[in-house]
């Protein structure tokens, strides 16, 4: 069973095929045993990778030059054309840029912590913590719209349950209109998305303190040091891997609440929670074929900068302890 | 003991939480709009079933229901044979194309769907692949291998290699190996990776809303994106069409949550 830990491991191999010293011996006694039929195991996973996946990834490149509509039989390169547009004047681009970073921002910090929290009080294999985690990881397994059309409730102005329960415990003037208010509406899809899968990556973080050799912890007890310190000293550095996972596959998610974001605003999407993937989808839509590959391609180099960004800064801060 | 205190505090409040949304919503399913609107947190008042006869007759989420069963277990069957012919060959080809295989096919993780779906549409243009159940098999499969290898491959790898080679002894060939020891012995990877897609594919709504046109091709996740703008507020509607949507998956979570955590964890990387 492939563990948190298997991203590095598989990449790591991977840099270095035959040099491991495992698989150096393996492919030795291996050599000439395994039978030339095997060979054409993998060809039809790559035929269709090829074909359906491969080919059309390095399409996109090409598309992204011209001003295709999809349909016309002839269009024109126009170069750095469409990337220009993009990220000079294009306004729609922008705020979904601009509205994807809130977004990124808020679901990759709270959530974060709160999985992280919510790990540390059930990281024990009791049987209410197991009822408890079964019942947190629940929402992922449901499908974006059906949590889309569950909040549209919760955040509905009038007759929502939130609005209800604000007025029942006598706080009225907190009451909101929710999606309604343009300049807050994706900070609430943020607490949807937070909603859905703080449970996903609470389970990630329970399988990184679970790894944490017990005495450490009882070695700083008899040091003195208290929770918040044995927090700082032992676990933060020692689940380092499960933060890097759990913080990488949060960004990319909200980069990708494409379903999520069609379910609260409908489509086409509103501008208050248009995000990219969402943009990308109406320019494709809208029959902008060309213009819509540019930015998927601006928007597949972001994820990568700010994941590998990412890195850097949670390194910087499990160095620092 | 302050631990404790905020501990069992912390975690009643976000039980509530996770909790009384989905009672909300599966007991809405049975009432009336006025009834909903009314007492929303309630009991419905009786158990009557005209919102289900509504939505799965005339507003026709049956046939949804159906395609949507009908693609996701082709594509997760497909998935999973493809996927482990391929995982098998590059844990067992020696060297450097093993290695290559893998990696060229697991690279497909960090590709969003968003980068090449354009290019993906034009060629299901071309090939009158669109508007049709096989097409979103095909997309299914091919978004699917990527993650299927990658868990499966690093499974298939940490098998004893004495398992393959006492089989080759006996004179059995690698068809032969793969199905009666490689496919029993990697049953936990099987599962895992097999739930992974399971809850991907019955949930996607991107490739569907790309392919498919017509409505009785629709799966369940377009169908009911399209309730939104019928239904703007019968939400006791749209509850109904949440709960049909989400019966199979919480019913299979239950049941084998063990492989959930383990398949969606596993998956977890997928870009």
């Amino acid at each position: 069973m492939p563990t948190t830990t298997e991203p590095e491991w598989s990449t790591e191999s991977a840099r270095s095929p035959g040099h491991g010293r495992t698989s150096g011996r393996r492919g030795r006694r291996r050599a000439g045993r395994v039978h030339p039929a095997l060979y054409l195991f993998p060809l039809p996973a790559l035929a269709i990778y090829v074909v359906f996946f491969a080919m059309p990834t390095l399409q996109a490149v090409q598309y992204s030059g011209t001003n295709w509509d999809g349909f016309s039989a002839d269009y024109d390169n126009v170069g750095l054309g469409n990337f220009e547009r993009i990220l000079t004047g294009d306004d729609l681009f922008m705020n979904a840029l601009t509205n994807n970073l809130k977004f990124m921002l808020v679901v990759v910090v709270f959530q974060t912590i709160f999985a992280l929290g919510l790990a540390i009080f059930l990281v024990k294999n009791t049987t209410a913590s197991t009822l408890l985690r079964g019942l947190f990881f629940f929402p992922t397994v449901l499908s974006s719209v059906s949590v889309a059309y569950t909040w549209k409730f919760i955040y509905d102005p009038n007759f929502g349950l939130a609005n209800r329960v604000l007025e029942f415990v006598g706080l009225e003037q907190f009451t909101s209109s929710y999606l309604g208010n343009d300049t807050a509406a994706i900070y609430w899809v943020a607490i949807t998305q937070i909603w859905f899968h703080a449970g996903q990556m609470m389970v990630i973080f329970i399988a990184g303190l679970q790894s944490v050799p017990a005495e450490l912890y009882e070695v700083a007890e008899i040091d003195g040091a208290g929770k918040w310190k044995q927090f700082t000293a032992i676990t933060w550095p020692m689940i380092a891997p499960a933060t890097a996972i759990v913080v990488a596959y949060t960004t990319i998610q909200s980069f990708k609440a494409f379903d999520l974001i069609l379910g609260l605003s409908g489509n086409p999407p509103r501008y208050s929670m248009d995000i990219l993937s969402t943009r990308i989808y109406t320019g494709f839509a809208n029959s902008e074929f060309g213009y819509a590959a540019a930015e998927s391609l601006i928007f597949m180099a972001f994820i990568a900068a700010v994941v590998l960004a990412q890195r850097r800064i949670l390194k910087f801060t499990q160095k620092d302890v | 003991m302050r631990f404790n205190l905020t501990r069992g505090v912390v975690l009643t409040i976000y039980a509530v939480i996770i909790l009384v949304p989905l009672a909300v919503v599966f007991f809405g399913s049975f009432k009336t709009t006025p009834e909903l609107f009314d007492s929303p947190f309630g009991l419905p008042s009786s158990i009557s079933f005209d919102n289900y006869d509504t939505v799965l007759n005339e507003q026709n989420l049956s046939q949804a229901f159906l395609n949507s069963v009908l693609v996701t277990c082709s594509s997760v069957a497909l998935t999973l044979f493809i996927g482990s012919l391929a995982a098998y060959a590059t844990a067992r080809i020696p060297g450097w194309p093993g290695w290559l295989i893998f990696g060229f096919l697991v690279l497909g993780m960090t590709v969003p769907a968003q980068a090449n779906m354009i290019p993906q549409y034009a060629l299901f243009n071309q090939l009158g692949l669109l508007d049709s159940r096989i097409g979103l098999v095909i997309i299914n499969v091919v978004v699917g291998l990527p993650v299927a290898v990658f868990i499966l491959g690093g499974f298939m790898k940490t098998l004893p290699r004495e398992a393959y080679e006492a089989s080759s002894l006996d004179g059995a060939g690698p068809l032969r190996t793969y199905w009666s020891i490689v496919l029993p012995m990697s049953k936990p990877s099987l599962a895992a990776t097999a739930i992974f897609l399971f809850v991907i594919q019955w949930n996607d709504l991107l490739y569907p809303l790309l392919f498919i046109s017509s409505d009785s091709k629709k799966t369940i996740p377009l169908a009911l994106l399209d309730f939104q703008g019928q239904f703007l507020t019968d939400y006791p509607l749209l509850f109904t069409g949440v709960v049909i949507a989400s019966l199979p998956m919480a019913i299979t979570y239950v049941l084998l949550q063990r492989y959930f955590v383990a398949g969606i964890t596993a998956g977890a990387v997928k870009g």
